[in-house]
This record gives C-alpha cells, structure tokens and sequence, in this order.
C-alpha cells in the first residue's frame, strides 16, 4: 500500500471533494456520496444529542423513587421520544448513512453509489420525516413508548401519535432508497478482479444491512399506515372493541423491529473486522466464516420475532419455535466474536483509538449477546421481560455494539473523510470514559430487572434507588464521553490537511487516494489482485 | 417454581460468566502479549483454521440446545396449572387491579392468598394491555382486553409481595402496582370471612344477574328453540351452526355473553342481543361462575 508522506499531500491541496463546490447549494444539491455522507453526518449527530438530551432527563428523574423534575405524562413522553429518536434517527441510518454512503463507492473502486441523485432524495426524506417527528414533539410529544402497542396508541393516547408514526413512515423510504443503492452498486460497480470473496467485510456488512432494510422495511410501514387508519378513522384491525387483535400489531411490529436490531448493529461487526485486522496487521481469522455469520444473523434475524412475546398470550408453540430460532442466531454471533479474538492472536497490536472502541465492541457485544440467552430462553424471560434486565441487554447491544463500532468506524475513517487527524491523547481519553461510563450506567440495570422493576416506570419503590443512583451517576460520565469526541473531531478541522492517503497503513482501496478524496474518488479505476487484508507479510517479517 | 427459575438464571450468568472470561481474557492476552514491539514469536499465525471455526460453533450450538431445552421443560410447567388450583378473577384498567375471589371478596391492588395452595388467575383487561407481574413469585402475563388470559402459581411463604403492571399502559402505569399479601391457610379463611361486606358469592351474584337481565327466558330446558340450556354445559364440548365445535370454557361463554353471533350453537337462531354495554366485566366474570355452577363436576 503506497502512504504518502506529509509533504506530498501538501500539493494536492484543494482538489478535494470538500472543495469541489463552495456554498450552501453546492451542499444541498451535491450527488456526491461523500458530501451526502457529510450531510447524514450532520443531520444524525443533532438528533443523536437531541436522544440523549430526553435520556439525561430521563435518568436525572430517575436518581429519586418518586417523582421531582418532571411529571409522570412529561417522563412517558420523554423515554417514547428517547427510543424513536435513537433508533429510527440515530441507530438506523448511523453507519449505512454515514460511514456505508461514504465507504462503499471508495471500497469497491467505484466513483459514487449506482443513483446518486436517489442518494441525495434519501437525506431530504429523511429530514422530512425528521421535521413531522419534531413537530410531534414541540405540539406536546407522543407517550406510547417507541413500540405503539395497540390499542393504547390505536384509542387511548391522547398525544401525537400520528405525526410521529408519519414520520417514521417517511422515515422508512429514506432507508429503502439508500439500501437499494448499495445493493445495486455492490452488485454491478466493483472494480475489475474485485469478485465476492475479496470483498471486505465491511462491504459484506452493508449488504447483508441493506437486504434487511429492503425486507423489513415496508412490513414496518404497512403496519404504521393501519395503525393511522385506526386511529383516525377505527378501521378495527387492532382494537379488540371493534374487533380486532392487538397481538397482531406486537407481531407485525416486531417482524420489522426485531431485524432493525441487526440493521444496527451488523454495519458495526463490519467496522470492526476492518478496524481489528488494521491495527493487528493481520488477515482477518476465518474471512469466509466472518461473511457467512453476517448473512446468516440476517437471515435469522427475520425468524426470532416472536421472542418479543413470550408473554403476550402468543400460542406456546409458536414461542417454543421462537425460543429455539433465537438461540441460533446466537452461534453466528459468537463465531464472530471469537473470530475477532482470534485475529488479535499472534497480530502485532497497536493501540490507537479505532481499536479501542473495537475492543470496548467486543466485549460490550459480548455482555449483550449472552444477556440475549436469558431472554431467548422462555422460562426467564417470563420474569425479565419488561424489566430493566431487557433495557440493560438491549443498550449494551445496540449502544455498547452499534454505537462503539460507529465511533470506532468515524475515528477509523475520519482522517479519510477529513484528510486531518484528531488528537490522539483526548480521542483515547474519552474512549476510557465511554466505557466506564457505559458500563456503570447500564450493568446495574441487569441487577434492578433480576430484582424485578419493571421498564417504562416514573416512580419506583425505594428498595430499587441505590441501583438508580449508580446508573445516573455512570450516564453522566457517559454523556460527557460524547461531548469530548464531538469538540476534539471539530477542533481537527482547524488544522493542516496533513495525514496523507493512507495514514493508518490500512489495506483496501479507500486508502489507495487521497484524504479527503476527490470527487470522482480515484484517478483511474483500480484493478484488484489480492485478496482483502493482506496484513500478514508484514506480522511476519516483524515476528 | 421461582428456585427452578432462579437455578436456570444463576446458570444462564455462569455460562455468561465463562464465555465473557474467555473472550475478555482472549482479547487482553493477545493486546498484551503481541502488542506492537513485543518481541513475542508470531510465528505460526494463522488465518484459517476449519477445526477451530468448527469447534467453536458446535460446542455453543451444544449448549444452547441444552439450555432450550432446560428452559422449555421449566416453562411448560410453568404454564399448566395444576387441576386442584383455586381460581381468581383478575380484572386490569387504567391504572388498578380489580380482583375477585369465587367467594365473592373483592379487593383492589390486594391480593390476598394461602400459602402451599396453587392459584390460578383468570385475566381480562378493560381497556389496554396490560401485563400481571409478581417478581418474587417470577411470574408475569399480559392481560389482555377482548380475551382472558391465565398464569398460576403457588406461594411458598407467607408475606406481602410486589405486584407491578409490566406492560406500558399509559400516564400512570407505574402507578398501577399493589401487593401480594401471602397467609397461613387459618388466616386466609378469616380474612375471607371478615371482608365479608361484598363476600357474596360470584356464582350467587351470577345468579341474581341471570335473573334481572331475563337470561332464564330463553336459556332453560324447556325453551325449545330459543336458547341452548346451561345446565352441565360447562366444559363440554359444543357443537357450533358451522360443523365445528367447541369447549365451553370461560372464553367462549364470555363471547357468547359480549357477541352472541360470532359462534352459535348448532340448531338456534341468533336472536341473542349483545350484553356488552350493559355488564360489566366483573359482572360477566360473575355470570360465568353462575353458569359454571350449573356443572355441578367443574364447579369449585
């Protein structure tokens, strides 16, 4: 891999794509997948600190049994606007939007994504649904928590409902067109000799992602759509008083929302297989097994809806089924974080930031993914469901997994998309901080759910506080983890264009241009020989 | 029950436990022993190992094949009330729990019960779902309106429990808690006697709603065509206008109550009214124990 020296980029100065085009309208009318990447990245940062603005409420309100800050209605709003947010406007498009629209045309040799103008469609649909979700907000907010059980959400709430849900709905095409693009780009613009098996597992990822997003997603809007019509005009399909059957909205909901779990966190397995294998200097362990575990959770993911309902009143055969399908989406899982492991063994490991969060994955993945066990397996689930014990498994999934490995990924790649390095010391720093910080909010949450404190609740018995106290206390160190990154990742900007193509002596053929890269991202179409992360030669040379 | 829930869950951490050790200790091994300038040997690395790959999907596989199994065992019990089990009316609504016992006590937010005796609750919601959760006992299920739910259980130790609604049902849903007072078999009889103020019996109420909503009329053995008798009707399999049949159990009779016309009995006409907005659902859980009383084998 060539890695120009400091010195050399120093010429190529400006012909970047941040330069291609000056103004507000060279931004919001560019077809550029790096800019888009850029205007994702912005849009999706506001509401990440919007979520977590609601979640720091949240948990200032919980440090007392009874209720002070907030009233019980305000609380319910704040912990339902805390989950749409999170996951339909943070989670969902953080990596495919961010990192997946700016990688995947740089990692297979392609100048841009298959529709460019599809892709720039995407993020003004996205915004769109943004603006009815705020809208909802500011007119009152909607209480029915992130998962619109019927009938609540169908006849009793008396908040925005449908706003939020039109939201989410448009939300869902913005989604559709950016997996669409990846698959269509993924299949017909590799670079020549770039054949499947030579893709990197990023890329395998994203796929695997956008197949997901292009299955799942339409249940989730066809549900939306009927809960609207219930709503406004009684259609009767959820609502038992008009005949119809709540369950079934659990099960169309979930046939969506248990698979936009993977939606979130299989784009971080693929940044962490790119970040593991970089700073080990080693070819990934069991490449063919790391690209089949990702198809297979995909695969998987669509059959485990139903341990979701456990105790809903679903048939206990069909929960018997569920129980054993959910347990088989656990193998792939641990194959993978055993394959990273075994990457790191015999690697020659350097520590900078990207590996830390891929490390802080790893482990946090895996409390995740074994506290899944206690909630495939029926018998505790009855008694953890609905607890904190669920709260606490899925925040180490879908925070402590898709969020470590989305920053992992934006250190790993900020010097790509920025052509500056961050302050290495700082970036370490608030990596520590995050970890700590997210384990001491969410490991005493596993306690309080075993100890039988139910989800969704604004005042608790005394016994549960001490448990309260620690979490919020480690939810305020996590915050501040947050706000380090944003301030040091803006502070880089200010300094000197200088980190070369390659600064991380990466493979893949990102690395092969510029940072930032230019427009049409490479000077003539790379032809690809090997086979992805060739690091070992050198492992070699130093062992 | 609760300890053989709590012996697969202290399992499920020990499991957790190794396998966390096992990555935590992996990772910190190799970011120790081959960091960057270690002089450790990389010799041998490898990439590619198909036994290893193979190793370390079967033994999971294994054991959560093992643990389903365990836990699927544990929860069949878990769901089959025993025959002898004494049964309690459970009726949820924004935001309280309206209980009823057979002998006509009825409580809000309280349940009282006998230790070493199994109960079975029978649940409906009035309005939105809820979910009946007793974390000691580790029992929850959702109760849901438009049909009755059951769960079971059998309380061990005397003493008073929580009770927390677990399924969000609106502005106070954590409001919608109470308390499990467990007695001694003594105590409990007392207590069934004291609070005698409503301690008419369901199935006596039943009876009186039979007679004030003119059910008799038609529903007697005599009625030739109008409606089918009750008497021995409780449990029974019914045969149905389209072929089908069914048992009359609480859900049935409480749909026949709600909606006459949704499964008419072979042979009658549906000239039933609907009842739904003139009973309330305790009084339909009342008519029920009536007609249940009429089967003189089912009745407790």
């Amino acid at each position: 891999m060539n890695s120009k020296t400091p010195h050399h980029s120093v010429v190529d100065v400006d012909n970047d794509y941040i330069h291609a085009g000056y103004g507000l309208k060279s931004w919001l009318l560019t077809v550029d997948h790096k800019r888009i990447a850029i205007l994702y990245l912005i849009s999706i940062t506001i509401f990440f600190f919007v979520g977590g603005f609601f979640a720091f409420l949240l948990r200032l309100e919980l440090m007392t049994p009874q209720g002070d800050i907030v009233s019980a209605e305000t609380y319910n709003k704040l912990f339902t606007m805390h989950g749409v947010v999170m996951i339909f406007f943070f989670l969902i498009p953080s990596i495919p939007a961010v990192l997946g629209n700016f990688l995947v045309p740089l990692m297979i040799g392609a100048k841009d994504l298959a529709f460019p103008k599809l892709n720039l469609l995407s993020w003004y649909v996205y915004n769109i649904g943004g603006i009815f979700a705020l809208y909802a907000l500011v007119n009152g907010g909607v209480d029915t928590g992130w998962t619109f059980y019927t009938p609540y959400s169908s006849t009793y709430s008396l908040s925005n409902v449908v706003p939020v849900v039109i939201g989410a709905f448009i939300l869902g095409f913005s989604s559709i067109l950016t997996a669409l693009n990846f698959i269509v780009t993924i299949h017909k613009m590799r670079a020549p000799g770039l054949t499947w098996f030579k893709l990197p597992l990023f890329i395998w990822a994203s796929y695997a992602t956008s197949i997901i997003i292009v299955l799942g997603t339409p249940v989730i809007a066809i549900t939306l759509c009927l809960l609207a019509f219930e709503r406004l005009m009684g259609a009767g399909i959820f609502d038992p008083a008009l005949g119809g059957d709540p369950i079934l909205f659990q099960h169309l909901f979930w046939f969506y929302s248990h698979p936009a779990v993977y939606i979130m966190v299989i784009p971080s397995m693929g940044v962490v297989s790119e970040v593991v294998t970089c700073f080990a200097r080693k070819k990934i362990f069991g490449y063919k097994f790391m690209a089949f575990a990702i198809l297979a959770i995909a695969i998987f993911g669509f059959l485990v809806w139903g341990h979701h309902m456990f105790v809903s009143g679903q048939s206990v055969y069909a929960s018997l089924v569920f129980s054993l399908l959910s347990f088989a989406v656990a193998i792939p899982s641990a194959v993978k974080v055993f394959n990273w492991t075994a990457t790191l063994y015999k690697g020659n490991i350097e520590f900078r930031t990207p590996i830390l969060y891929a490390f802080g994955f790893i482990g946090l993945f895996t409390i995740g993914g074994l506290t899944g066990l206690f909630l495939a397996s029926i018998a505790t689930d009855v008694h953890l469901t609905d607890t904190y014990f669920v709260v606490a498994h899925f925040h180490y999934i879908m925070v402590g997994g898709a969020v470590m490995g989305y920053l992992a990924g934006i250190h790993f790649w900020w010097p790509k998309m920025t052509g500056r390095m961050y302050n290495e010391a700082w970036a370490k720093f608030s990596a520590l901080i995050l970890f700590v910080g997210f384990n001491l909010t969410f490991f005493p949450q596993f306690i309080l759910g075993y100890l039988g404190m139910p989800r969704r609740y604004y005042v608790y018995p005394d016994e549960f506080q001490v448990l309260n106290v620690l979490s919020t206390a480690g939810a305020t160190i996590l915050g501040l983890g947050y706000i380090i990154p944003m301030i040091y990742l803006v502070w880089s900007l200010r300094k000197e264009k200088n980190v070369g193509a390659n600064p991380w002596r990466a493979t893949g053929l990102e690395w092969t241009t510029q940072s930032p890269p230019i427009t049409h991202n490479f000077e003539t179409t790379p032809v690809v020989t090997s086979e992805p992360y060739v690091y070992q030669e050198e492992a070699n040379v130093v062992g | 029950m609760a300890s053989r829930v709590d012996a697969l869950f202290y399992f499920l951490c020990a499991v957790s436990l190794v396998f966390s050790l096992i990555v935590a200790i992996g990772v910190a091994f190799s970011a120790a022993r081959y960091r960057k300038g270690s002089p450790a040997s990389r010799k041998g690395a490898l990439h590619d190992y198909l036994p290893i790959e193979l190793v370390w999907s079967i033994v999971p596989l294994m054991i959560a094949l093992f643990i389903f199994a365990w836990s699927t065992r544990l929860f069949f019990d878990m769901r089959v009330p025993p025959k002898n089990a004494m049964e309690i009316y459970v009726v949820g609504k924004q935001w309280m729990w309206k209980i009823q016992h057979p002998e006509g006590n009825r409580e809000i937010n309280e349940l009282h019960v006998p230790v070493g005796r199994p109960v079975k609750l029978i649940m409906t919601s009035q309005d939105v779902i809820h979910s009946f959760y007793i974390p000691a006992f580790r029992i929850k299920q959702d109760v849901l309106p438009g049909r009755y739910s059951e769960q079971w259980f059998e309380a061990t130790t005397p003493g008073e429990y929580h009770l927390f609604c677990a399924e969000y049902c609106g502005t106070s849903h954590s409001g919608m808690i109470g308390k499990v007072i467990v007695m001694e078999p003594a105590d409990y009889e007392k207590w069934l006697m004291s609070a005698s103020a409503t301690g008419i019996a369901m199935a006596a109420n039943g009876a009186e709603l039979f007679e004030r909503y003119g059910c008799r009329t038609c529903h007697r053995q005599d009625s030739g065509q109008r409606g089918p008798a009750l008497d021995g009707l409780f449990g029974k399999q019914v045969k149905l206008a389209g072929g089908q049949t069914i048992v009359a159990d609480q859900e049935y009779i409480r749909e026949s109550i709600l909606n006459p016309s949704a499964k008419m009995v072979e042979g009658y006409a549906p000239l039933m009214p609907t009842y739904k907005n003139q009973l309330t659902h305790e009084q339909v859980n009342q008519l029920i124990e009536y007609v249940r009383s009429l089967s003189p084998t089912t009745a407790k």
